[in-house]
Formats: C-alpha cells, sequence, structure tokens
C-alpha cells in the first residue's frame, strides 16, 4: 500500500479537523479545533459505551449458553437505545429527606471527572486534545475526584444503608489508588516522562519482529497485571463490585437514584472503566503502535480501539467468570499483595534498567536480564501469595468416604 | 460426645460493649437471593452479626390440614409442590410411607423405576443448589446456567416419562403410576451419559478458584455435635463429618444392590457442602448407571393397588427417605377411613435451617447470604 | 492455589463462549415463539373430554358419572347430570352432562380425574398457551370449550389414544357378540316357542277332531 494513502488515512481525522476550522475566521479557530476535538470525544466515547452494553449482555449470554438481547434490532443492537427511552421516561424520585442540590450534583460531577479524564488520552498519532507534559498525572487526578462524586452520591441520600455503601466503595477505592499508582510509575519511570504522548513513543518501534511494548518485559508484565487488577477495582467491577452487588444486605449508594440520573452514573462508570483501559493501553501495550511493523498501514487509532475493545471483552470475560471479593478480602488484597509487589516491581524495573547497562546489549545478554528480572517477580509472587493464604488457611482439600 | 458438656460445641457469645447500638436490618422478604419468600431480622455490630432470627411462614399452604380432609392419592399431587425442585422423591416418601401403613408390596421395576427417577432429581437438584449458591457470590449467574442446561435435559425426561416437568405426580402407593415410553431408556442413557462432563466442567470452573475458596472456606462452619443435637441431616450434616446417610441406613428401596460410596467433609463449612454436593452429583451418576442396565421387564404396580376407595386400616407409619434436601419423612395416623386422621411432613430444609443462627454468629453480614444459600433450602418445603 | 483456578475457569467460560458460535448444545435457546420445541407426547396440561364421531354434545363419552368431580384435588370440577339420557357407543342409553366446567385457573393438572374415569372421556390436553384477558370467565371451561374429537386426542397422544381405542373397540366388540349371541339365543328360544306353540295347536285340533267339540269351548270350560 502507498505510504502516504496510508498516512493519509491515519490522519484523517486530524485532516477533517483542520479542514472545518479553516472554514472559520483565524481568531475563532483554535477554539473551533478545541470543540470539535471535544465533540469527537463526546460523540465516539459514549458511542462506545452504548455498544459495550450490548456486547456485555450478549457476551456474558454466549458465556451462558445463551443469547443476549436479541429482539430490539438485528441481533440486539439497538437495545442501548431502548434502555435509553427508558432511562429518560421513567419518574425522577428524589428523597423528601434528601439534600437535593448534592443528590443532584453527583452524578454530574462523575461524568464531567470522567470526561476530563479523556482529555489527555493518545487515541492515536497526532490525536490527543490537550498536550499537557504530565497528562499521565492529570488524569490520576482527575480520576480521584470520581471518588468524590460517589461520596456525595451516597451521603446526600440520607439513607443508611447508601452511606454505608458509598464509604465502602469510597474505602475499596482509594485503598486502590495506591497500587494503581506505583503499577503506572514503573512505565513512567521507565520513559523518564508523565506525558502520555511521550509514553507511547518510547514504545514505538521494533526489536526484530517484536514491538517495544513495556508489557513484553517482566517488569511491564507484572505492572500490567497489577495496573489491570487495580483497574477492576477502580472502576468496581467484578470480582471487586461489591458496592453495588444485588445480593449484598448493604445496597449500593446508587439506591435512591432513578431514572436518567441512574443512567448517568451508568454512563460514568463505563467511561471510566474505558479510559482507564485507555490508558492501561497507552502506558503498557504501545498505545497507538501496531504490533507489527507489516502492519503499520493500518491507522493508528483503529489499533487503539482495537486494543480498547480487547481490554472491554477481557473485563466482560472476568465478569462473566469469577465470583465476588468480600470487602475486607478486597482491602487485604489490596494492602497486603499488591502494595508490596508493585513496590517490588519498582525495584525490579530499576534493576532491568542498571543490568542492561552493565550487560550490554546482545541475545544472551537480554535473555539472562530478562530471566533473571521474571525469576524474581515470578519468586515473590509464589511466596507472597503462599504465606498470605496460608495465614487465611485457604488450601486445596481431598475428601474421605464413609466405609 | 465429647464429654465437655453443652457449652463446648455451641459458639461463643458474642459481647457487644454495654451503650453500643446494633443495627438492626430486615433482610427479605423479597430477597435477591431467591430461595423464596424468607426473612431474616439481623442484628448487626459493625459487620459482624449477633443476632439472626429467621422469619418464614410466608408460603405456608396448609399442606398437612388439606392431607386430613381429602384421601391418601389425593395427596399425592401436593407433595410434587412441598419441595419442588425435587418433587419425585416428595412422591416416592410419601408413597413409602403409606405402603408401610397398609402392608403393600412394590415389584421390583417399580422399584428401578423408582431409584432412577430419584438418583436424576438429586443431580439436578445438587446442580442448581451449587449454580444459586455461586450466583449469591456474585459469579453472575454462570454455573447457574450450565447447571440449568443439564437441569432441562432432566426435566425434559421427567415430562416423556410422566406427563410434567417439576410436578411429576408419579409414585404410587405400590409403585409408579406408569411404565417408560418407548425410547425412554436409551435418552435416559444418552443424558447420563452426559453428566459426568458437565460435572467436570463445573469442576474445572469453580473447585480451585481462588475467590470461591477465599470466600467459602472456613465460613458458617457447623460442629458435629451441634448438628446432630438439632436433627440437622443430608450434606449439612456428612459435611461435618458425621457419617449418616438414609439410604445407607435405613436399606429402603433396593439401594443396596448398588455401589455407591458416601462422601463425608471434615470442616463442616461451606466449601465442604459445596464439594459434597458435587461428588454426591458423582455418586449418582454411578448408581444411575446400574440401576439402567439392570432394570428388569415386568408389572409397575402392585395389584392391590386401586385408586379409589384405599382404606388402610387404622395404625401408624413413618416413611422416610434421603431427599437430596436431607431426611423427608412422613409421619402419617390412619383411623380406617379413606382420609388420614394425622398427616406430618418432616421437612428437612425447615430442620436444616433452625441452625442458621448459631452458624451465622460473629460472621460477617456479607456471608450470612452465603451461609443461607450453603444450607439449600426451598421455601415450600419450610413453610408447607 | 497460585490463581490457576482462576484461569482454569476462565479457560472453562472461555469455551464455553466460542461453543455457542459453533455447536447446538453449548447455545440452548430456543427463540420462543417463533421457533417452538417439539412438543413431548406424554406432556399434560388440561383436562378435555372426549367425544367419538362428528357432533361434539351426542358423541361426548362422559356419562356424568361425577366419579372425577370428587376425586379431583383441588375440587376444581364442577358437574351437573342431566335428566335424559342419550345412547353411548355401544348403544346403551346413559346419562350425560349437562354441565361440566372445569376452572383452569384451579386445576394443578395432576390427571387424577384421567386416572378415575371408567370410561375414558376425560384426557389431558397439551395446549398451554391459555392466557386471556378475562379474569372471571375466560379461565373456565366448559364442555363445549372442553369437547375435543377422538381425532384430536389420537393427534396429541398417538401411544395413549391407540391402547384406549383399542380397549373400546375390544369391549364394543364383546358386547356386541354378547348382544349377538343373546338374540340368537332369544331368536332360537323364539323359534323354539313358537314351533312348541304350533305342536301344541296341532295337537289340539287332533284332540278337538276326536272329541267332536269345539276347542274353544274345552278352553272355555278350562
Amino acid at each position: 500500500m502507498n505510504p502516504g494513502i496510508a498516512s493519509r488515512v491515519d490522519q484523517i481525522f486530524v485532516i477533517l479537523q483542520h479542514r472545518i476550522a479553516e472554514l472559520f475566521p483565524a481568531v475563532l479557530q483554535p477554539w473551533v479545533a478545541m470543540i470539535l476535538g471535544v465533540v469527537g470525544i463526546v460523540a465516539v466515547f459514549p458511542g462506545i459505551f452504548a455498544l459495550t452494553t450490548v456486547l456485555e449482555r450478549k457476551g456474558l449470554g454466549r458465556m451462558q449458553n445463551r443469547l443476549g438481547p436479541n429482539r430490539v434490532g438485528p441481533f440486539g443492537i439497538l437495545q442501548p437505545i431502548a434502555d435509553a427511552i427508558k432511562s429518560l421516561t421513567k419518574e425522577d424520585i428524589v428523597p423528601r429527606t434528601a439534600d437535593e442540590v448534592v443528590h443532584f450534583l453527583a452524578p454530574v460531577v462523575l461524568v464531567v471527572a470522567i470526561f476530563l479524564g479523556y482529555a489527555v488520552l493518545p487515541v492515536g498519532r497526532n490525536m490527543v486534545l490537550l498536550k499537557i507534559d504530565s497528562g499521565i498525572l492529570f488524569f490520576f487526578a482527575i480520576g480521584a475526584s470520581t471518588e468524590l462524586s460517589i461520596f456525595m452520591a451516597g451521603w446526600s441520600s440520607r439513607n443508611k444503608y447508601s452511606l454505608l455503601g458509598a464509604m465502602r466503595a469510597v474505602a475499596q477505592m482509594i485503598s486502590y489508588e495506591v497500587p494503581l499508582l506505583l503499577a503506572a510509575v514503573v512505565a513512567i519511570m521507565m520513559t523518564g516522562s508523565l506525558s502520555p504522548t511521550a509514553i507511547v513513543r518510547a514504545q514505538g518501534g521494533f526489536t526484530g519482529f517484536f514491538p517495544r511494548w513495556y508489557v513484553f518485559t517482566p517488569w511491564g508484565f507484572a505492572g500490567f497485571v497489577l495496573f489491570a487488577i487495580a483497574a477492576l477495582a477502580e472502576t468496581n467491577r467484578s470480582p471487586f463490585d461489591l458496592p453495588e452487588g444485588e445480593s449484598e444486605l448493604v445496597a449500593g449508594y446508587f439506591t435512591e437514584y432513578s431514572g436518567f440520573k441512574f443512567a448517568l452514573f451508568f454512563l460514568g462508570e463505563y467511561l471510566g472503566m474505558m479510559s482507564i483501559a485507555g490508558y492501561g493501553i497507552t502506558l503498557f501495550l504501545g498505545g497507538w503502535g501496531a504490533p507489527a511493523s507489516f502492519l503499520e498501514f493500518i491507522p493508528s487509532w483503529a489499533w487503539f480501539f482495537a486494543k480498547l475493545f480487547l481490554a472491554i471483552f477481557f473485563f466482560i470475560w472476568l465478569r462473566g467468570t469469577l465470583p465476588r471479593l468480600r470487602q475486607d478480602q478486597l482491602m487485604n488484597f489490596a494492602w497486603k499483595f499488591m502494595l508490596p509487589m508493585t513496590l517490588l516491581n519498582l525495584m525490579v524495573a530499576a534493576a532491568w534498567r542498571f543490568l542492561g547497562e552493565w550487560f550490554g546489549t546482545g541475545i544472551l545478554a537480554e535473555g539472562v536480564r530478562w530471566l533473571l528480572c521474571a525469576a524474581i517477580l515470578a519468586g515473590a509472587y509464589v511466596a507472597l501469595a503462599l504465606t498470605l493464604l496460608r495465614r487465611q488457611k485457604i488450601a486445596a482439600r481431598s475428601y474421605r468416604y464413609a466405609d | 460426645m465429647s464429654g465437655t458438656g453443652i457449652q463446648s460445641f455451641l459458639p461463643p457469645v458474642i459481647d457487644v460493649e454495654a451503650g453500643e447500638e446494633l443495627l438492626e436490618v430486615a433482610m427479605g422478604p423479597h430477597h435477591p437471593s431467591t430461595h423464596g419468600v424468607f426473612r431474616m431480622d439481623v442484628a448487626l455490630d459493625g459487620e459482624r452479626v449477633v443476632r439472626l432470627k429467621p422469619v418464614f411462614g410466608y408460603l405456608h399452604r396448609n399442606h398437612e390440614k388439606i392431607a386430613e380432609k381429602t384421601t391418601y392419592l389425593a395427596s399425592m399431587p401436593y407433595t410434587d409442590r412441598l419441595d419442588y425442585f425435587c418433587s419425585m422423591t416428595n412422591n416416592w416418601a410419601y408413597a413409602l410411607a403409606v405402603e408401610k401403613l397398609a402392608g403393600m408390596e412394590v415389584p421390583e421395576r417399580a422399584e428401578y423405576l423408582r431409584v432412577i427417577t430419584a438418583e436424576l432429581t438429586r443431580v439436578q437438584n445438587h446442580a442448581s443448589a451449587i449454580g444459586f449458591l455461586l450466583q449469591e457470590m456474585g459469579a453472575s449467574g454462570t454455573p447457574l446456567m450450565y447447571a440449568f442446561r443439564e437441569r432441562e435435559k432432566i426435566l425434559d425426561l421427567f415430562e416423556a416419562l410422566s406427563g410434567s416437568r417439576m410436578m411429576c405426580n408419579y409414585m404410587r402407593f405400590g409403585g409408579c403410576r406408569v411404565d417408560l415410553p418407548a425410547g425412554w431408556l436409551d435418552r435416559a442413557k444418552l443424558v447420563v451419559a452426559g453428566l459426568p462432563r458437565f460435572i467436570d466442567e463445573i469442576e474445572a470452573l469453580l473447585t480451585s478458584n481462588e475467590i470461591l475458596m477465599a470466600r467459602s472456606q472456613g465460613v458458617g462452619v457447623l460442629r458435629p455435635e451441634l448438628a446432630v443435637n438439632a436433627g440437622v441431616t443430608g450434606v449439612m450434616l456428612r459435611a461435618t463429618g458425621v457419617n449418616y446417610d438414609v439410604r445407607k441406613v435405613d436399606h429402603y428401596g433396593i439401594y443396596d444392590r448398588f455401589s455407591f460410596r458416601v462422601p463425608l467433609g471434615d470442616h463442616g463449612d461451606i466449601y465442604d457442602r459445596y464439594m459434597l454436593r458435587v461428588l454426591e452429583m458423582r455418586e449418582s451418576v454411578k448408581i444411575l448407571e446400574q440401576a439402567m442396565a439392570q432394570i428388569p421387564e415386568g408389572p409397575i404396580l402392585d395389584p392391590k393397588s386401586k385408586p379409589r376407595g384405599f382404606r388402610p386400616k387404622p395404625g401408624e407409619a413413618y416413611g422416610r427417605i434421603e431427599a437430596p434436601k436431607g431426611e423427608l419423612g412422613f409421619y402419617l395416623i390412619s383411623d380406617g377411613s379413606g382420609n388420614p386422621y394425622r398427616y406430618r411432613v418432616r421437612p428437612p430444609s425447615l430442620i436444616n435451617l433452625t441452625i442458621l443462627e448459631d452458624m451465622c454468629l460473629g460472621q460477617n453480614v456479607a456471608d450470612v447470604v452465603l451461609i443461607f444459600g450453603s444450607v439449600d433450602i426451598v421455601l415450600g418445603e419450610v413453610d408447607r | 492455589m497460585l490463581g490457576e483456578g482462576i484461569l482454569k475457569g476462565l479457560a472453562e467460560t472461555a469455551k464455553n463462549f466460542a461453543g455457542s458460535f459453533v455447536s447446538e448444545e453449548r447455545l440452548t435457546t430456543v427463540e420462543y415463539p417463533e421457533v417452538r420445541l417439539p412438543q413431548i407426547e406424554n406432556t399434560r396440561d388440561f383436562p378435555f373430554l372426549v367425544y367419538d364421531g362428528n357432533d361434539p354434545m351426542a358423541g361426548l363419552r362422559c356419562v356424568s358419572c361425577q366419579i372425577c368431580e370428587k376425586e379431583c384435588p383441588p375440587k376444581c370440577i364442577y358437574i351437573i347430570k342431566s335428566t335424559d339420557k342419550k345412547p353411548d357407543y355401544v348403544g346403551k342409553p346413559q346419562f350425560y352432562p349437562a354441565r361440566f366446567d372445569i376452572d383452569v385457573s384451579v386445576c394443578m393438572s395432576c390427571q387424577i380425574c384421567v386416572e378415575v374415569c371408567p370410561f375414558d372421556a376425560i384426557k389431558m390436553n397439551t395446549e398451554f398457551e391459555l392466557s386471556t384477558d378475562d379474569r372471571f370467565g375466560g379461565l373456565i371451561l366448559d364442555k363445549h370449550k372442553l369437547a375435543k374429537s377422538n381425532e384430536y386426542y389420537q393427534h396429541i397422544h398417538p401411544t395413549e389414544a391407540a391402547e384406549v381405542d383399542g380397549r373400546l373397540a375390544e369391549e364394543k366388540a364383546k358386547v356386541e357378540a354378547k348382544a349377538k349371541a343373546a338374540a340368537e339365543a332369544a331368536a332360537a328360544k323364539a323359534a323354539a316357542a313358537k314351533a312348541a306353540e304350533g305342536a301344541a295347536k296341532a295337537a289340539d285340533r287332533a284332540a278337538d277332531g276326536a272329541s267332536g267339540q269345539p276347542s274353544g269351548a274345552r278352553e272355555g270350560r278350562a
């Protein structure tokens, strides 16, 4: 394929943005370009959210030997429209004793904060809304403010069960912020920059056939797995979805919400899941980079969204398989397992760097470095896991039969 | 038993600091974790359960009183509706009680049919129980759907045999109502041949799942002395390590002809009950294979049995079987007329439920639902 | 123990996910009502009354013995016996139900009414799509709604119907044979009686001829 055409397709949205902006006077052009970017984000990601809800229900259905929704539209594709109409036409009930202002603002704060997080996500080559040097820091700061909205929801409902549920959710999210950040720090450390664009560029290029994504290094793999687990907990996805579990005694923090506000919470949760997946892809999976040099003719944004859909499918897969952890087990897991592992990961990453300098390049040296770091991480994982399980007396059992 | 008195096996008294307010919650009767309409009044100290009172009776349907007013045969379809998952075993227990009362003989082919249907019932009940337990644990219904996939096959067999999937009304006093239709045995053999693969699938999905183990091992422990004293039977009792299976104790029916083992647990927690249900499913498959190979030709009903005008001589009888939920017993007193003078059901679900509080004391509130699910009750049986 | 349980579980779910696209066993949904499962032959839903021949009311097998009404556990059958009789399938005059109502919202499909009926008049139907928005009358089936032909019965429960038909035909044949034998015996008896009467008359005439007096006078005296 002609490289010119490939790069044109790759940059098609940027070109479109410039062409439309050029229709306006020069004073307004930066504003128009910015607004077009925002419109793009606001149009694309909720659209993916709608698609995700259908894919989740159909995916879960297929895993459970049944069809998912299949009545609304071909293969049930138009189901989100039906859900949207349903949630818009439901009566909006606000409890009489509730704090109305905070009750109203909670979902708004959630959605606004989540959308802000998309501002620094590099969706393709040259396709970032805001080029901030400390983009990752910005994202994590904004992500922490979603916890505020959850607490606002629980507090304003004046319902002791909602409050308990909200406190649990906030405790869970705060506990998992630490491993999330530490897992991300390892990629930042090896790149030397907080800017998502720079991190993606650092993972470009290929060594032979392999792309230089961080996930193919031992510390990157461990970091990716830890980031993924922490991301599941941050977004209240199974198996960490106790705050919104249906069969639990304490109801979720959004019990007192109905109609569109509930839909906004739902939207916020899924958008958060996608944005954190997007950052996981940026940090460890090479962002919009292609996995092989001969596949580079496929546009970068296509690669990004392909990886995003893979991540979403993985989340759905986990949801369909795993039961949920109890609250105290969740917290134990965060503080006693994830935190030591992420700290160890940092040290292994540093060791990787220095071993690289000492051993030099060459297949043997690279292999030794790889194996050494992998061995340290694997050994620590096994030791830590066994200790924790033995402490709680969890073990495989064998059963006897009566004579 | 152990000789150190009653204190040794009661759960520890929970010490609540004076003046601290307990959070009182009513779970149910509309419960997301199904099992029927059931309420638990729970008092919590933080996350720990301090007091738990089960409140049931929402599904009481006057079964025993109705039986006093109708004939013996007319009670048979009502027994279907006791434990509505396992209608065949309910029927068998009642038929056994009446046969003891009236001194009727059951032909051999009918005994084999009873064993086949009862073991099929046991398989589908245990599979569903595991599915419901995992559903409450939050596994979003995947094991439940697999269990129901197999259950559908078994229910189709029941429909071909008795006419109805769940309310089978199949046993009669002195045998079974209708013989196998053509081709049923071959289809049943196919279904049973597919069951080991299903059990392997469930085990691969669940048995070594760390999250399941973390949530169920050491949770809801029941001590064997307390279980025996409370009259708990079935999987709950065997999970504590007590070897008591009515099939082996009473030798009712023709169970002596089949070789099967009774699995026992050691810890009495939720994980043991889950594993025992899996192992019992495997044993049931063994019994089924043997029974279907050995079933003889012959009549299926005692010639003395007739549908109308059944008047057993005055007397009393207690007939019990190992139902999937525990020991299901029927106690009948006859006064010589066509209606029983007293008709009493010993519901295993209710008696297993009496120690729910003892199992839940001191546990986390999130585990109450799991412990309740691991008892495996059906409200139709609890409330009758 | 170290996470491989979770991986095994994930593999199992993935197998089911992939299998649901290729094998029917892994996707067991039947998209009712566009696709229906074939009816299992022995299934039972609610009772119906069988009639022979073409006329539902004239061919109704039910003789209003009210046994099913007595034996029904929830007492959902309501019968009023007629005051006149009509001939049944062997020709014997029988009562018939002036009114035969089944309250389908009470019926629990236990099939005891079928078991106790001595005349094979009531059998189990396989229709289950009976929902209606008429709360009070819509679920009470009267004898016109309940009457279905024997051909319908043979269509929904072939084996059972074949057995019932065979038995009824046998009984009819027996009754007919008995009637024929009785008729033959009666005819023989009548012929014999007639022959005896003729012989008696001839003997009388002979006696009259011998004594010369009219037989009537002799008979008047006797």
